[in-house]
């Protein structure tokens, strides 16, 4: 079971937030959009992944299971 | 019992309440207040911006224990009757009905906020948001009650607080109206876009 | 009605039409208007007759599975794994896309001003391969009297199983995209939509939909009748059957043609009266496409396998000749600016970085001060960050204009440009007022 970090790009916003509760996997481009790296969510960092879902304001962001 | 410890247990529970309830406003004071400045703050600050929303999110539940506490007391005074239907039913108090049947109100009102947001991935952003929007009529009817329901606007702190709070809410909702004239909905832009962004708003900001 | 082979589904007498010629889809002379429905007739034959049953409609889709067809919308995306997807699903809808977009290209239109019951054939076709219950039919402005008038033509011979319904496309840009389609009959808005969910689980009215461009479904309507071999008779292996292409630009007669796909490039700009200046550049594809050398591509077959050695593809079936006295760069430049000014708006790379793409690009044109390596960062930053492939096509063109109008880049970073020609080559309709 692995799991991705997607956003919703119409539903984003840009408020940011998830850039700072989760660097390690989300950077941002020049107008403050989220830049997803590619692949799974390492172990270490799913409770911070499921924290950036949770606090974003627009609601943009899931985990997507995959097996 | 006797009649002077009841008194005294009556006078502590209102005491309670009153603390409590002063509290409980400034807590929702201070929740409102981050609300805002959650969705308004850009620009890299000495604070992430999701601390905003995270403490928001943890004071609006802190305040609920509070609240707990100013309706429990008040509820289980003796010296006056409210009843337990007041506690969801607004205007339903024997005692003091606007007064507290405000305060009925504000918690109808805050109660919808709050759950609605503890199941917010569930319900969809939309439904979520319609919902939000109540607390900005749920606060001035609980800072009304805070008024009328107690005797305490003599004591000169109790209406520093209360003045104080509602200056703190009042910049923040002028704030965030602001914010919404200087960043209209872009004219030409089909509906049905999220509505809150811009061109021209710039790059690398 | 023709009679079809109860156990294969296929028509049971071999076509009388000759296999390997063109034009099928357009009308072979000139003609002065639409088909009508008794003209159509007497071209094609009457329409097959309506498959009810699965084992039929299944047969029929191995048909169409056989025969290669791919969408000629712009992805090609296989035409029979789609009816597959949607066929397997309950209640579904069909929508035929004519909406055409892309202000260069012309042939979505002049198929349905041309052969309109051709594709009315191919919507009812996939309405009963699909189990739909009605056909919405979206078409460009321009030729919506000319489709209401077939439809009625029909209605009044009572030919067809399922209900037609015409709707007049969004004049805009990304509105052709199959979403943005769906978004348009259901909601009036022309903006694609999030995926998940997919069009064929969930689409119009919340029902699984079929997206197929007009083009597709004028195919599938002579699959049906012709079969397999006949519709690969032109062609390549991999790629087989005709397309319709709209040549512009320095073309003596620009139009759109039937062609066999994998025709060399350069045959197809003679069937359009060949260049009508020397040329520098073709833009393949369409405003999505990509730029090429005209020489390096004139020998080359138009197609995806042909093209793919100068990383072009046939795109939406669309050739636009550049003058060699043209600056390619300002014609870029041009139409990115308009690229960026039909962004649905709601991704924010998109809106923003398009935006910002096409003052960088205008200022590349211009020989202004620029950044190359800022404008090479904000590509692979847009590209694919968008719901819909608007800021990835345009990525794709931009990075080809880039490689291809290499001499111009520097020449304009030294302050000077060759071009002569005073007008723009590019169709690029006016800005709309915001």
């Amino acid at each position: 079971m692995t799991r991705r970090l997607r956003v919703d790009p119409i539903a984003c916003a840009g408020r940011r937030l998830c850039a700072e509760i989760l660097p390690e996997l989300i950077t941002l481009d020049d107008w403050g959009f989220p830049i997803i790296r590619a692949g799974d969510v390492p172990g270490p960092l799913l409770a911070d992944a499921q924290e950036a879902v949770r606090t974003c304001p627009k609601l943009a962001l899931w985990l997507e299971e995959r097996s | 019992m006797s009649a002077a410890a009841a008194v005294a247990g009556s006078q502590g529970l209102w005491l309670v309440s009153r603390a409590s309830g002063l509290a409980v406003l400034v807590l929702f004071s201070a929740v409102v207040v981050l609300g805002v400045a959650a969705r308004l703050g850009s620009a890299p600050r000495r604070w992430a911006r999701f601390v905003f929303a995270e403490v928001h999110r943890t004071l609006a539940l802190f305040s609920v224990a509070f609240l707990g506490l100013h309706v429990l007391t008040a509820i289980l005074d003796p010296f006056v009757t409210i009843g337990w239907a007041a506690t969801v039913l607004p205007f339903a108090s024997g005692y003091r009905t606007l007064a507290i049947g405000l305060g009925t109100l504000a918690v109808d009102l805050g109660g919808a906020v709050l759950l609605t947001s503890l199941v917010r991935a569930r319900l969809g952003y939309r439904a979520w948001r319609a919902v939000h929007w109540l607390a900005y009529l749920a606060w001035p009817v609980a800072f009304v009650h805070s008024l009328t329901a107690g005797n305490d606007l003599g004591v000169w702190w109790v209406v520093l607080i209360e003045w104080g709070c509602a200056a703190a809410v009042a910049t923040a909702v002028l704030a965030r109206l602001l914010s919404g004239i200087r960043h209209p909905e872009p004219a030409g832009r089909p509906a049905g876009s999220s509505g809150h962004l811009t061109p021209g708003k710039g790059a690398l900001r | 009605m023709r009679p079809y082979d109860e156990t294969t589904g296929r028509p049971a007498s071999v076509s009388t039409r000759p296999a390997g010629q063109l034009p099928r889809l357009l009308p072979a002379g000139f003609a002065a208007g639409p088909a009508s429905l008794a003209g159509h007739v007497r071209r094609y034959g009457p329409a097959p007759s309506p498959i009810l049953d699965w084992p039929r409609r299944k047969a029929l889709i191995d048909e169409v599975e056989r025969s290669g067809l791919t969408g000629r919308g712009g992805a090609a995306f296989p035409t029979a794994r789609k009816l597959s997807a949607v066929a397997a699903r309950r209640a579904p809808v069909v929508v035929a896309n004519g909406t055409e977009g892309e202000p260069a290209s012309a042939k979505d239109k002049i198929l349905l001003a041309r052969s309109p019951h051709l594709v009315l054939d191919g919507a009812v076709l996939a309405a009963a391969i699909t189990g739909a219950s009605r056909a919405e039919i979206v078409v460009h402005p321009s030729v919506r009297e000319i489709i209401d008038q077939a439809v009625a033509e029909r209605r009044w011979a009572g030919i067809d199983q399922v209900p037609l319904h015409v709707v007049t496309g969004a004049d805009r840009f990304v509105g052709g995209e199959a979403s943005a389609v769906v978004h348009w009959i259901g909601k009036g808005v022309p903006t694609p939509t999030r995926t998940p969910p997919r069009l064929s689980e969930r689409g119009l009215g919340g029902k699984p939909t079929l997206v197929q461009n007009v083009e597709t479904l004028a195919h599938l309507a002579l699959i049906a009748r012709y079969g397999t071999s006949w519709f690969r008779s032109v062609g390549t292996a991999a790629e087989p059957g005709s397309m319709l292409v709209t040549v512009l630009g320095a073309v003596n007669e620009p139009c759109v043609h039937e062609i066999a796909i994998g025709t060399p490039v350069g045959e197809v700009l003679r069937l359009a009266g060949g260049a009508s200046a020397p040329l520098g550049a073709l833009l393949l594809g369409g405003y999505f496409g990509s730029w090429a050398d005209a020489a390096a591509a004139a020998p080359l077959p138009f197609s995806a396998a042909g093209l793919a050695p100068l990383g072009a593809g046939i795109g939406a079936g669309l050739i636009a000749a550049l003058p060699a006295d043209a600056c390619g760069l300002a014609e870029t430049a041009r139409v990115v600016r308009y690229l960026a000014d039909e962004s649905a708006g709601q991704c924010g790379p998109c809106l923003f970085g398009l935006d910002a793409i096409a003052g960088e690009i205008q200022r590349l044109a211009d020989g202004r001060t620029s950044s190359l390596a800022t404008l090479r960062r904000w590509l692979s930053q847009v590209d694919g960050r968008g719901a819909c492939h608007h800021p990835d096509g345009a990525v794709r063109m931009i990075r080809s204009a880039l490689t291809v109008f290499a001499p111009e880049l520097e020449r304009h970073a030294r302050g000077w440009c060759c071009a002569t020609r005073k007008q723009t080559v590019l169709p690029v309709p006016p800005r709309r007022p915001r």
